[in-house]
């Protein structure tokens, strides 16, 4: 092994072969009894919590913390999934600082909020450890439905419509059931396999058909389904990613974030993953943070991330950039792209700093570049795939407050769905309240 | 710095913190370290009769309740009085007391319910140069069930009779520590005094279970499969040992007789508090259990810093409380509070919401935006939102001024009066 994170170019194996492992470990371990005792301890039961109301699903939060003090972890965990049956995924990636613990009142007694997301994980793996599947299914309705897209929008509904009696059949396009969970989600998150252990800890509710290697347009159609099953769910979240529209972009070397974050999530050996020494990665949102920390955690020697706004408008929250500044990512404000050069492969990046008047972004005129081997594109993703004639609203698939789209006995939700931030947790509440109205609807008669 | 010199019952030491006799005033290892550390006195852990001592259980002798983050709040134990030889105890007080003449070192002593047994043992234990004693008629375990401890603390006959003995048997002061495992301390305390006991120390630890094992469906601590009912004290029991106090140091009859404080002291506070109702002075077990004898450190730091806020003698706080302490029926009942809620302090948790609405009186109006604030109309002052509210000084009680119209009642506030005149009362007294 000679090389380093100073070898020029992109290539692989930049650390010493045994320090992968520590570089990609869990973010945030496990609680242990006593810190999870501890932590439990500091909550205050509020009346018509604060924390519940900022959850996408509504978790009932002191109850579940209560029952965690009180020494009943998989009460705690059953009272998690009765809202949110990803709740040990969401545990994980949640921006829990923009959601329930922002809203925490010891936040904002003390600055310190109780820590929601890490109690979560704590009643969630304990639960998940017995291997126990705490639901069952109701009397077979005979009733069927198609679920498009088998990541969390996908399940969430897949196993309340199972629960409720009916037969599901779950389409993805990938290999692997998941979705985001299984290939988008910086891999310090949800390590040790962690996204395949709970979608098959979901599937044992039963009488859910998963069927891979399909996707709308290549092997199904709406049509079709709509006249093989008495319901559809689209899930299909957002299979598009939007260009630079840098001069240059073109170039070897500049890709797609999710790709590298898929590629990444997938690898069997990180030290065969190739990084660039000199990586951007243009954007400023979670997946340019996932790209730009994992690209530093596989021994990128120079990471920097190159956002066009101010810090403010930066979707990612202060915690993620915070995060990534302190793995050694340099992030750039208020800079967009304007071309991208190289021989052939990219070289470097020119930016033009910006400014912001009322609303709308002009560039300065100054710039400067940065050396790049490697360019993560991750400027946001569109909808890719939607079945024609389904209304389109702010580039989603219309719906209303429980998922109905413009075609009758067709929902959607997750991403791909108007309404909501692209969350794990956001897609959990749609797929949800989506099966609850489709089952409402094919039990009417 | 205030002086802290405290003098009970005729009994110097350089500060009014005892340690109480209990597994800390074992022996001389102890007992020096705690007075290195700081304690005034101690209180040497009970002594038995000559012979073979007692022996004590070998699995666990305490069980505890506790507060968020695992504070200790309530301890309790089966342990019995010393299982060390006399002799050996004997030895070890003499060498310390003389070593240490500035402290005070307090015998406790439980012998058989006969003359004989006390009156020769007293004058014995006397010879170690011991400053006084302290009959120990509380423990509730183990000792009670051979006729001793707590057996003899629940008759007063046999307190008077006990103490007598021992008055006749030595000119030192006689401590009569009394048990509140009874229905009116009044009773074994007016007996001590009747007795010429030169002081009572209360109180020892209360009959109790402290938990359950769930799986093995027997009491805490749990000795082979059984439990036994222990004695308790710490944190919790000081609201029971604060009444006893200032019970007898209201009592007529017993108002001049000096009290050692008992139960639950924790902090320089708690014994400001015991000490403003009637205690001479205090005695600790529980919280150097919990800490370590360091404790003594911030316990002088802060009676002292108090004092001298107040501009006060140690001997002036003795008793300060004790004139307000009254019966309910003298409270008045033109005292009109509400409670305010600063909604700069507020967090928004919704607690005291919760408890008003659910458990007391609709008196707390949530806004859809999540501000708490009070309805004076409503308002009956219980203060039980005070009470649940996490952030300390939150919420508040306003006093309303005599003639001010309390929104409640639609009246104005007027004069004192309390229940005896009361027209609701049918035992009223007359107004003429």
């Amino acid at each position: 092994m000679t090389n380093s994170p100073l070898t020029p170019g992109i290539t692989a194996g930049r650390l010493p072969e045994e320090s992968y492992a520590a570089q990609f470990s869990d973010l945030h371990p496990v609680l242990d009894d006593h810190e999870a005792l501890v932590a439990a301890d500091r909550c205050y039961f509020c009346h018509d919590a604060p924390c519940m109301t900022a959850c996408p699903t509504s978790i009932d939060v002191p109850l579940f913390i209560r029952q965690i003090m009180t020494g009943t972890p998989e009460a705690a965990a059953k009272t998690i999934f009765d809202q949110n049956i990803l709740g040990g995924m969401c545990a994980r990636v949640c921006p829990t600082e923009t959601l329930c613990e922002e809203v925490c009142v010891r936040e904002i007694a003390e600055g310190k909020p109780v820590e929601i997301g890490r109690l979560q994980r704590y009643a969630t793996d304990a639960l998940m450890a017995k291997g126990v599947h705490p639901y069952t299914r109701a009397e077979a309705t005979g009733k069927t439905v198609a679920v498009v897209g088998a990541g969390p929008a996908g399940l969430a509904a897949a196993h309340r419509l199972a629960m409720k009696g009916h037969d599901v059949v779950m389409f993805d396009a990938r290999p692997k059931s998941g979705g985001l969970n299984e290939y988008g989600i910086a891999s310090y998150k949800a390590p040790d396999g962690y996204a395949q252990k709970e979608v098959d800890w979901l599937m044992q509710i039963g009488g859910i058909t998963v069927e891979t290697g399909k996707k709308l347009g290549d092997g199904l159609t709406l049509d079709g389904l709509k006249a093989d099953y008495d319901a559809v769910f689209l899930a299909i979240g957002l299979a598009g990613v939007n260009a630079l529209r840098a001069e240059g972009e073109d170039a070897d070397g500049v890709l797609d974030a999710v790709d590298f974050i898929s590629e990444l999530r997938q690898a069997e050996d990180l030290s065969k993953l190739p990084v660039g020494r000199n990586v951007v990665v243009i954007g400023g949102g979670m997946t340019a943070v996932d790209a730009a920390v994992q690209a530093k955690l596989l021994g990128a020697q120079n990471v920097s991330m190159v956002y066009r706004r101010g810090r403010a408008r930066m979707a990612a929250s202060a915690f993620e950039q915070d995060l990534a500044a302190s793995k050694g990512v340099q992030i750039f404000y208020n800079a967009a792209p304007v071309a991208v050069y190289g021989d052939g492969a990219v070289e470097e990046v020119e930016f033009e700093y910006t400014s912001e008047e009322g609303g709308s972004l002009k560039g300065t005129g100054e710039t400067f570049r940065l050396p790049a081997d490697q360019v993560f594109k991750a400027i946001g993703q569109t909808l890719d795939g939607a079945p024609e004639g389904i209304e389109i609203t702010g580039g989603k698939i219309a719906v209303d407050a429980v998922g109905r789209t413009s075609i009758a006995g067709v929902w959607a939700g997750g991403d791909c769905a108007s309404g909501g931030e692209d969350l794990t947790v956001t897609a959990v509440s749609e797929g949800r309240d989506a099966a609850e109205d489709i089952h409402a609807k094919l039990m009417e008669g | 710095m205030a002086d802290l010199t405290s003098t009970f019952c005729g009994i110097t030491s350089p500060n009014p913190f005892w340690l109480a006799s209990a597994p800390p005033t074992d022996k001389e290892y102890n007992v020096r370290r705690a007075f290195e550390a700081g304690w005034g006195g101690v209180v040497w852990k009970t002594l038995g009769e000559e012979g073979p001592p007692v022996v004590n259980v070998n699995g666990p002798r305490y069980g505890a309740i506790h507060g968020a983050d695992r504070r200790l709040l309530g301890l309790n134990n089966i342990e019995l009085i010393t299982d060390r030889p006399l002799e050996v105890n004997l030895e070890e007080m003499t060498r310390v007391k003389k070593d240490y003449p500035d402290r005070a070192l307090i015998a406790s002593v439980m012998v058989p319910c006969d003359a004989d047994s006390w009156k020769n043992i007293i004058p014995r234990i006397a010879e170690t140069g011991c400053d006084g004693f302290e009959l120990n008629f509380g423990c509730p375990h183990g000792m009670a069930e051979r006729g001793m401890g707590s057996a003899v603390g629940q008759v007063p006959e046999y307190i008077e009779m006990v103490t007598r003995w021992c008055k006749e048997a030595t000119d030192l002061p006689v401590i009569v520590k009394l048990t509140p495992n009874i229905t009116n301390v009044l009773y074994p305390a007016e007996a001590a005094l009747r007795g010429g006991a030169d002081a009572v120390s209360l109180i020892n630890t209360i009959n109790s279970i402290t938990s359950v094992n769930l799986d093995a469906f027997s009491p805490e601590p749990m000795i082979d499969g059984k439990g036994t009912h222990g004695g308790y004290c710490g944190p919790a029991v000081k609201p029971i040992a604060m009444n006893m106090v200032a019970e007898i140091a209201r009592n007529p009859a017993t108002a001049n007789l000096p009290i050692s404080g008992i139960g639950g002291v924790t902090t320089w506070r708690d014994a400001a508090e015991f000490m403003a109702l009637g205690a001479g002075n205090v005695q600790v077990c529980t919280a150097v259990m919990t800490y370590g004898f360091k404790i003594v450190e911030e316990m002088i730091s802060g009676l002292s810093q108090y004092l001298d806020e107040k501009e006060m003698a140690l001997a002036d706080l003795v008793g300060k409380a004790t004139p307000n302490v009254t019966d309910w029926q003298y409270l008045n009942l033109n005292h009109v509070t509400k409670a305010v809620i600063n909604q700069d302090d507020c967090i928004n948790c919704g607690r005291c919401y919760a408890a008003c609405e659910d458990t007391s009186h609709q008196a707390i109006e949530m806004s859809p935006d999540r501000t708490f604030t009070v309805k004076d109309d409503e308002c009956v002052a219980c203060n039980l939102c005070v009470n649940v509210c996490p952030i300390e000084g939150c919420i508040t009680m306003k006093t309303l001024e005599k003639g001010e119209m309390d929104e409640r009642t639609g009246k104005p506030v007027g004069d004192y009066a309390n229940w005896t005149t009361h027209p609701n009362n049918v035992a009223a007294v007359s107004a003429e």
